[in-house]
C-alpha cells in the first residue's frame, strides 16, 4: 500500500464568472522515502494540488470530486477538526515565499513551539528545547538566539530554514515542498535542495516537490509528473522524462531548457501561445491549441495515460497513432519507447 | 537599544515643547486680535472699573509683554485665573470638567475600538454574507451622520419618547446616553479600519501557514491575524481617544454634561482669555501625549516598526 494515494482529484474554483477547474483528474501515488516531482508551467495546478492534499483551500476553491488516501485511510470528506491533527503533524507542507510565509509580529521560536504544542504533548519549555534543536537541525547558527528573533531579522535563505523547521519539527510521513526554492538565489537554492534530502534521508520521509525548475526535478526526484492544465500529460522516472519524452507538452519543456554545454550561441524554444482558460476547458487534449503537431483527434477527445514504458505514462494521442504505447503496464524488460519523430 | 530609546524620548520631548509652545503663541495672539475684552458684557461698565479689572489682570500691558508674563507664570505652574467664573483657578475649572469628560470619554473610546475590532473582524470573516452588509451599511450611515444629530436622535428617543434614561448628565445614569453618542463614530469608523485590515491580512501568506501548521482557525484568527490587523487601527485610535477624552463641544452640550468641552466652549463665549489658553494646552498636550502613546503601541504590535 502506498502512504499517499491521490485517485481522479477535482478541484474548481467556483467565482462569480463561473467553475474553473484548477485540478482535473489528477491521481498518483507516493511511497515512502520517495521524491516526487511535480512541474508545469504557472497555472497548471500545481499549487492547488498540493492544497488539496492539506485541505487549506482558501474560498471560493473546493475538492469537487475524487479520493486522497494517507496510509489508505480517506482524507476527503474529513471533519475541519479532524484534519487539523493531520496537517502538520502527518503532512507538512512549506512555501513558495519565505519572506511572507512567516508570520511577521511573532517570534520565531513562537510559531516553532506553536507547531510542536499543536501536534504532541510537550510543554512550553520542552517544545522550546525541540524548537532549539529543529533550528539546528537545518543549519541555523546560534538557534537560542534565533528563537527569540523575528522573521524580518532573518535573510530569506535562513527564513525557508526556519519553514522547513517549523514543518519537520513533528516528523512528518510527507513533505509537501511548493516551490520552496523559487524565491531564493541560486547559491541558496543549492543549500536548501540539500538540506532538504538530506533531512529526507534522516528522518526517512516522502516529499512531493512542486516547481517549475527541470533542474531542481533532475537533481532530487525519483518519480516526475508534468502537469498541464490541472491534469497529467506525462509522468514516469526522472530519467524516462528527461531522456525521453513521449508528450509534446514535455518535449517542449525540455527544449526550453537552455544547453550550456553548446558552445555555439542556439536560440531558445518557447512554447508558443498561453495555457487554456480553465473556465471554459475544451473537451480534446488541453494542449492540443497549443501543439505543433496536433491532429483532429486532439480537438474531439481528450487521450487518456498510456503506458509507453515500464515506469513511464503519457497521455498523448501521437503515441497511439504511432502505435508507440500499451493499455498495460509492460513486461519487465520491454523497451523504452524511442521518441516517434 | 536602551540608551537609543532614551535618546528618542528625550527627541520627542523636545518635539512636544516646541509644539505646545507654537500653540501657546498662535492661540495668544489670535485671541487677542480679535475685538472683545473679557469684560465686555450687555450690561455697561464704566471704564474706569474696565481699567481697574484688566489691572488686576494685567491685561493693560502690550500684548508683547502679556505674552511673556504668561510664559513666565505657566513655567511655573500658575495657568491663572479664570475671568469667567471669578474666583476660580483655570487649573481648578479644568480638572473638574475633566473629571467627567475622562470618565465619558474613556468609556465611549475604548467601547469604540473594542467593539469596532470585534464587529471588523466579523464582517471580514463574514465577507459578502448578510451580516457583513448589514455591518456596511450601518456603519456607513454612522460614519456619515453628524453628531449632533446622532445625539438629538438618541436624546430624543431614549430619554423623551421611552423616557428609559435621564436627558442630563448630571442625574444617575444620565452618563449613558452621552457615552453612546460620544463612542458611536468611533466605533463605526474602527469597524470599516478593521474590516478592510482584516481582509488584507487573511490573504497573507502567514495565515495560510497558520492553518498548514494545524492551528485552530479561531486561533488563526484571534492570534496570527489580529495582531496584525490593528496597526491602522492604532493610528486612528491615538488621537481619536485625546479628542474624546477631552470632551465633546457637541454632546457634552446637548446632554448637559459639565465637562470639558462645555467648559471650553462657555470660556470662548465669555473671552475668558485665561481659561481658553488653559484648555488649549491641556488639549494639545492630551493629543501629543496619546499619539505618543499610539507610537509606542505600534511598537508593540509591530516588532518591525523600528521607533529610534
Amino acid at each position: 500500500m502506498s502512504m499517499l494515494e491521490v485517485k481522479d482529484l477535482h478541484t474548481s474554483f467556483f467565482t462569480p464568472s463561473g467553475e474553473v477547474k484548477a485540478v482535473n483528474g489528477l491521481s498518483f501515488q507516493l511511497d515512502k522515502g520517495k521524491v516526487l516531482g511535480i512541474v508545469g508551467e504557472s497555472g497548471s495546478g500545481k499549487s492547488v494540488s498540493a492544497y488539496s492534499i492539506m485541505q487549506i483551500l482558501t474560498n471560493p476553491g473546493r475538492i469537487v470530486s475524487g479520493s486522497i488516501k494517507l496510509h489508505g485511510e480517506e482524507l476527503v470528506g474529513k471533519s475541519e477538526e479532524e484534519m487539523r491533527k493531520i496537517r502538520g503533524n502527518k503532512i507538512s507542507i512549506i512555501f513558495q515565499d519565505p519572506m511572507t510565509s512567516l508570520n511577521p509580529t511573532f517570534t520565531i521560536g513562537n510559531q516553532l513551539r506553536e507547531a510542536i504544542i499543536l501536534h504532541t504533548d510537550r510543554s512550553k519549555k520542552e517544545a522550546e528545547a525541540r524548537a532549539i534543536e529543529m533550528l539546528k537541525l537545518v543549519g541555523i547558527s546560534e538557534p537560542e538566539k534565533r528563537i527569540h528573533q523575528y522573521a524580518y531579522e532573518l535573510s530569506g535563505g535562513m527564513r525557508q530554514r526556519v519553514m522547513i523547521a517549523m514543518a519537520l519539527a513533528c516528523e512528518p510521513d510527507i513533505l509537501i515542498a511548493d516551490e520552496p526554492t523559487t524565491a531564493l538565489d541560486v547559491t541558496i537554492q543549492a543549500q536548501i535542495l540539500e538540506l532538504m534530502l538530506s533531512l529526507q534521508k534522516e528522518l526517512g520521509m516522502s516529499i512531493i516537490m512542486i516547481t517549475h525548475d527541470m533542474g531542481v526535478i533532475a537533481q532530487i526526484c525519483d518519480e516526475v509528473i508534468v502537469m498541464y492544465a490541472g491534469g497529467v500529460c506525462e509522468r514516469g522516472t526522472a530519467d524516462a522524462i528527461f531522456y525521453h519524452p513521449m508528450h509534446e507538452y514535455t518535449r517542449g519543456l525540455m527544449r526550453s531548457i537552455p544547453d550550456m554545454s553548446d558552445d555555439e550561441k542556439t536560440r531558445l524554444v518557447p512554447i508558443t501561445g498561453t495555457p487554456i482558460d480553465l473556465l471554459h476547458v475544451p473537451p480534446g487534449c488541453p494542449f492540443a491549441p497549443r501543439c505543433d503537431r496536433a491532429m483532429k483527434i486532439c480537438l474531439q477527445e481528450k487521450p487518456k495515460e498510456y503506458w509507453v514504458g515500464r515506469d513511464h505514462l503519457s497521455a498523448c494521442w501521437m503515441n497511439v497513432k504511432n502505435g508507440a504505447c500499451y493499455e498495460e503496464r509492460p513486461e519487465e524488460g520491454t523497451v523504452e519507447v524511442e521518441e516517434n519523430d | 537599544m536602551n540608551a537609543k530609546f532614551y535618546a528618542y524620548l528625550f527627541k520627542r520631548l523636545l518635539m512636544a515643547l516646541l509644539t505646545i509652545f507654537l500653540v501657546i503663541a498662535i492661540t495668544f495672539f489670535v485671541m487677542h486680535a480679535i475685538p472683545a475684552s473679557p469684560f465686555s458684557s450687555e450690561k455697561a461698565k464704566s471704564d474706569a472699573v474696565i481699567a481697574a479689572l484688566e489691572a488686576k489682570y494685567g491685561f493693560d500691558k502690550p500684548v508683547p509683554v502679556q505674552f511673556l508674563n504668561y510664559l513666565w507664570s505657566i513655567l511655573h505652574g500658575d495657568f491663572g485665573l479664570s475671568t469667567g467664573w471669578v474666583g476660580n483657578t483655570v487649573i481648578d475649572l479644568i480638572i473638574g470638567g475633566f473629571s467627567y469628560s475622562a470618565q465619558i470619554g474613556f468609556t465611549a473610546g475604548l467601547l469604540a475600538i473594542v467593539l469596532g475590532v470585534v464587529f471588523g473582524s466579523i464582517a471580514a470573516l463574514q465577507r459578502g454574507k448578510a451580516l457583513d452588509k448589514l455591518i456596511q451599511v450601518l456603519t456607513t450611515a454612522l460614519v456619515s451622520m453628524p453628531s449632533f444629530v446622532m445625539a438629538t436622535i438618541l436624546l430624543l428617543v431614549f430619554a423623551l419618547l421611552l423616557g428609559w434614561l435621564p436627558s442630563m448628565g448630571n442625574q444617575p445614569g444620565g452618563l449613558i446616553l452621552p457615552v453612546i453618542s460620544l463612542s458611536l463614530y468611533p466605533m463605526a469608523y474602527v469597524t470599516r479600519l478593521q474590516r478592510s485590515s482584516m481582509l488584507d491580512v487573511l490573504g497573507q501568506d502567514y495565515i495560510r501557514t497558520a492553518r498548514a501548521k494545524g492551528v485552530k482557525n479561531t486561533k488563526v484568527i484571534f492570534k496570527h491575524a489580529l495582531k496584525n490587523t490593528l496597526t491602522p487601527v492604532i493610528t486612528y485610535a491615538g488621537p481619536m481617544m485625546a479628542y474624546i477624552l477631552t470632551g465633546s463641544m457637541v454632546v457634552e452640550n446637548i446632554f448637559s454634561v459639565p465637562g470639558l468641552g462645555r467648559l471650553f466652549t462657555n470660556s470662548m463665549l465669555r473671552t475668558d482669555y485665561m481659561m481658553i489658553m488653559g484648555v488649549t494646552i491641556f488639549l494639545a498636550t492630551m493629543i501629543i501625549l496619546m499619539n505618543f502613546i499610539g507610537d509606542i503601541l505600534y511598537k508593540v504590535v509591530d516588532p518591525r516598526i523600528d521607533l529610534t
